[in-house]
């Protein structure tokens, strides 16, 4: 809400160029915010003719001492006064700077409004009551700062009266409360005496405070920088949609970042796909001449017909954001069901969103307490470090490369649950784009199926070496092509012999392996074909990337043979090697293979003759989709 | 950019989040300054062209010249214009004052076009600065299955991300100019020369600075006759601008029980 004081301070004044700041006043209720404010208003000459008298009357009625903080109140009630106020933000002026003054009420849902308030502070004033000295929401205040990414912090230690403006006292609480917030990795601009009731070191230094040598309040607040400006940082403008009204494909959006002008080119992520700006249209007047800067909501036309979508990020080549399947995140969490390690959500990062799954809660920390609680889940009101993976790709930057771009809100049953920011993005395959226009089968996909009478899939035989992978996979691929199918094996070993000759055995390389055998097996399946992979994939999270990629085509067969009979069979003699120790990086002898937990189909091949393990696999397949029970017409559907 | 710039960018940004993520959506048009402004950003939002309904719930009791202007600029604007009738004053609420009662009418009628077309979204030309409970709005801002508003749980948010998935029958409110101040309104009028009714410049000492039903809604003492004037009269007027406005005044929460029925 916007206090529009008038005639003192209008709203922010048309045609100046005075930096305006954005700070958020957060403190323990009763240290003393509604005081400083209503003190700041009066020192700044930002209050109407006759509030203070009539302030003062009331007081006098009530038979009460003047107290500042009833401006505040008195401002809440007298809504007919000619004043319109907004318990949220204040409008003040100082000499250099306009002033934003978000108020964080500092009630039970104070996580929730200062969130929201101050997710867009460039600067925040802490204050700490000079008898209590600093307490627990002293310290969760701080911490919310420090997670929010505000890092201009002027600290003011109120109500020195009440401990005879000691500078001993104010020494111990500086000197504790600027240790805490070293800690998080923030300095405080500057630490400042002050009774605000009495205005000691708000505007002026009294007195009172003489041994003290540094700035007042509205010094302080006149030192804080505005946010770095947005259109400094790399081009980025999200789609927010794509409309056809007319004969013109427009890309609508708001330029979080950078600027744009006709013939710049650019690319469009996370595909990498690279245009040329046409136009920048508008309305009433089209097209618009000149540089359109961050903040502005734009629509551009392109050189040529891309497939675009709503999500995507259009950035400068050059400067494109990374691409990414997996972030890790600081984040709050507001919902009343704790957030926990493999829980689904759904992710925003502007107006792209994907399914993710939590990989790992990295720290929880109850912003009160400051203790890192046990990293098993982050409770409501709390924040916390996660690592999540991404069911599609996004491009994202992290925070500290672009504040508009590199953060993320978190939903849960279509409401936001909570929100952060991108500490680090794990770039994926296409971080320097290239100009790739991926092209289409000329068939479509139930032109195949019509065929094969299958749908494509991916069939992952995952097992310990030696487990009857590579047999099973043959035997299916043999049954299926009987059967008219179109069945395509891809065994991990040969793959490694040349499409994978490159990798190693080194985790990353691991997963890589199975990351490009994931990707071709895709591509075959949505091609209405039947991949057959056979690997021994130990790596779960590899698995999972597998089932990402592949999506609703996969389908997870762990080939559960005991590790005993395995050893035993020992088929290409590898088991023996590693035992001699001849074989580095061997999935069987450690401890290292890890079970599928929700495969579609177990079988262990000791218990089973491969006939009977085919029978199975291809009845899993009938009732999961991918096989036809019957023969169906489907030519006829064509 | 400049002040009105910023106001614009974020607003057409909130269209177009509207427009992308709910299925069905409609713009209530009051005809009055802050919905014709909203009308405006609509087209700018969209190239020209307001790709969802113009709603005008009519209580049947506006004034002449406004019924003129929703015709002729219905017309102009290429709106896809669906007016929709009020229930008679003897079905709403009798224990509201008079004037709220009245009011009432209107969150009834709003409720018959809901249910008529099935919106999921209402987009509302509220602001914050015009009254203290609307202050506390959300930009999108869910309504319970009678359109109620519980003002104790309104969902989180930030960084303009919205929640947008309300549950099923009900809807949300979005409030593209809620971060406009009506002086921000007039301003705006005046820059993109976005036409209004006359009623709004003073006539024999007085004009209307809000618009609502005759019967209900009271001209303000001024000599502002241009949109000039008006901006200078606001500058230090001390008079809110809902000032003429019956229902606001005839006891404290009546504007508030309105509200939290569904009413804007």
């Amino acid at each position: 809400m916007n206090m529009i004081v008038t005639p003192a301070s209008p709203a922010t004044p048309n045609g100046t160029t005075r930096p305006q700041v954005r700070i958020v006043i957060v403190g323990h209720v009763d240290h003393g915010k509604s005081t400083l404010v209503g003190r700041l208003l009066h020192e700044t000459g930002s209050l109407p003719d006759g509030k203070l008298e009539m302030l003062k009357a009331v007081s006098a009625r009530r038979g009460m001492p003047f107290e500042w903080s009833f401006l505040l109140d008195a401002l809440q009630t007298e809504r007919d006064q000619g004043i319109t106020i907004d318990t949220t933000q204040i409008r003040f002026r100082t000499n250099s700077r306009d002033i934003v003054l978000i108020d964080a009420p500092g009630h039970a849902e104070f996580l929730r409004n200062m969130i929201t308030g101050a997710s867009q502070a460039d600067g925040a004033v802490l204050i700490i009551d000079a008898l209590e000295g600093v307490r627990d929401q002293t310290r969760r205040h701080g911490y919310l700062l420090h997670l929010l990414g505000v890092k201009q912090v002027a600290v003011v230690v109120n109500k020195m009266d009440r401990v005879d403006f000691g500078a001993e006292r104010f020494k111990a609480i500086s000197d504790e409360i600027s240790a805490h917030l070293s800690g998080l990795g923030v300095t405080p601009t500057a630490v400042i005496p002050i009774s605000a009731r009495d205005g000691d070191g708000v505007a002026a230094r009294t007195d009172h405070i003489s041994w003290y040598k540094g700035p007042t309040v509205v010094e302080a607040l006149d030192l804080l920088e505005p946010a770095r400006p947005l259109e400094a940082l790399a081009l980025r403008l999200p789609v927010q949609a794509i409309y056809k009204f007319d004969d013109r494909r427009i890309v609508a959006g708001r330029i979080e970042s950078g600027s744009l002008i006709a013939g710049d080119e650019i690319v469009i992520m996370p595909a990498g796909k690279i245009a040329k700006i046409k136009t920048v249209e508008s309305w009433p007047m089209t097209p618009v001449a000149g540089r359109q800067g961050a903040g502005r909501s734009v629509g551009i036309t392109l050189d040529r017909e891309l497939f675009i979508e709503r999500g995507d990020i259009i950035a400068h080549a050059g400067s494109a954001p990374r691409e990414t399947r997996r972030l890790r995140a600081r984040i709050f969490w507001l919902h009343d069901k704790p957030l926990a390690k493999g829980d689904q959500l759904l992710v925003r990062c502007g107006p792209k969103e994907s399914r993710a799954t939590v990989v790992a809660i990295e720290k929880a920390v109850d912003p009160g307490e400051l203790s890192s609680t046990e990293n098993k889940a982050i409770g409501r009101n709390h924040v916390g470090e996660i690592d999540i993976s991404l069911s599609n790709p996004i491009a994202a930057d992290p925070y500290t490369d672009n504040p508009r771009t590199g953060r993320l809100v978190i939903e849960v049953s279509g409401r936001i649950a909570g929100g952060g920011l991108v500490l680090s993005v794990d770039a994926g395959q296409r971080a320097v784009p290239v100009d790739i226009v991926p092209v289409e089968s000329a068939l479509r996909p139930d032109e195949r199926s019509a065929r094969y009478r299958h749908n494509g899939a991916v069939v992952w035989f995952t097992g310990l070496p030696a487990s009857g992978k590579s047999t099973l996979a043959k035997a299916l691929e043999r049954r299926l092509f009987s059967n008219g199918g179109s069945p395509i094996l891809l065994d991990g070993d040969t793959l490694r012999a040349g499409l994978n000759s490159d990798l190693g055995f080194s985790a990353a390389d691991r997963s890589e392996n199975i990351r490009r055998l994931a990707e071709v097996a895709t591509h075959l399946a949505r091609n209405g074909h039947i991949a057959i992979v056979a690997a021994v994939s130990p790596a779960r999270e590899d698995r999972a990337t597998a089932r990402r990629i592949a999506d609703t085509a996969f389908r997870e067969i762990h080939v559960a043979t005991p590790a005993d009979v395995c050893e035993e069979r020992d088929p290409k003699g590898h088991y023996k090697k590693a035992r001699a120790g001849t074989l580095q990086s061997f999935t069987g002898i450690g401890n290292d293979y890890e079970k599928p937990q929700a495969a579609e189909l177990v079988i262990d091949t000791s218990t089973r003759t491969v006939a009977e393990a085919a029978d199975e696999i291809e009845q899993m397949l009938k009732t999961t989709g991918v096989l036809f029970d019957e023969l169906v017409d489907l030519a006829a559907n064509i | 950019m400049d002040h009105l710039d910023q106001l614009e960018a974020q607003s057409i940004y909130i269209f177009r989040e509207a427009f992308a993520r709910l299925k069905k959506i409609a713009l209530l048009w009051s005809l009055g300054k802050d919905s014709n402004v909203m009308i405006w950003l609509a087209r700018k939002a969209f190239f020209g062209k307001m790709p969802f309904p113009a709603l005008h719930v009519d209580t049947g009791k506006k004034f002449p010249e406004m019924y003129r202007f929703r015709d002729h600029y219905g017309k102009e604007w290429d709106l896809d214009l669906r007016v929709e009738p009020c229930p008679p004053i003897d079905a709403v609420d009798p224990t509201l004052p008079p004037a709220a009662r009245s009011a009432a009418r209107k969150t009834e009628g709003l409720k018959m076009a809901l249910a008529k077309y099935g919106f999921d979204g209402l987009i509302a030309g509220i602001r914050r600065d015009e009254e203290a409970t609307r202050a506390k709005e959300r930009v999108f801002s869910p309504r319970g299955l009678e359109g109620n508003w519980d003002v104790r749980d309104q969902p989180p948010e930030f960084w303009d991300h919205f929640n947008a998935s309300p549950p099923q029958g009900a809807h949300l409110r979005i409030h593209p100019i809620l971060h406009w101040t009506e002086a921000d309104i007039w301003a705006y009028t005046k820059r993109e020369n976005i036409p209004i009714i006359p009623l709004y410049l003073a006539k024999d000492g007085k004009r209307y600075r809000s618009l609502g039903d005759q019967d209900i809604t009271n001209p303000v003492a001024s000599t502002a006759t241009s949109i000039d004037e008006i901006l200078i009269e606001l500058e230090q007027t001390k008079v809110p601008e809902r000032a003429g406005r019956a229902l606001d005044h005839e006891t404290e929460d009546a504007f508030e029980r309105l509200r939290v029925a569904g009413y804007l």
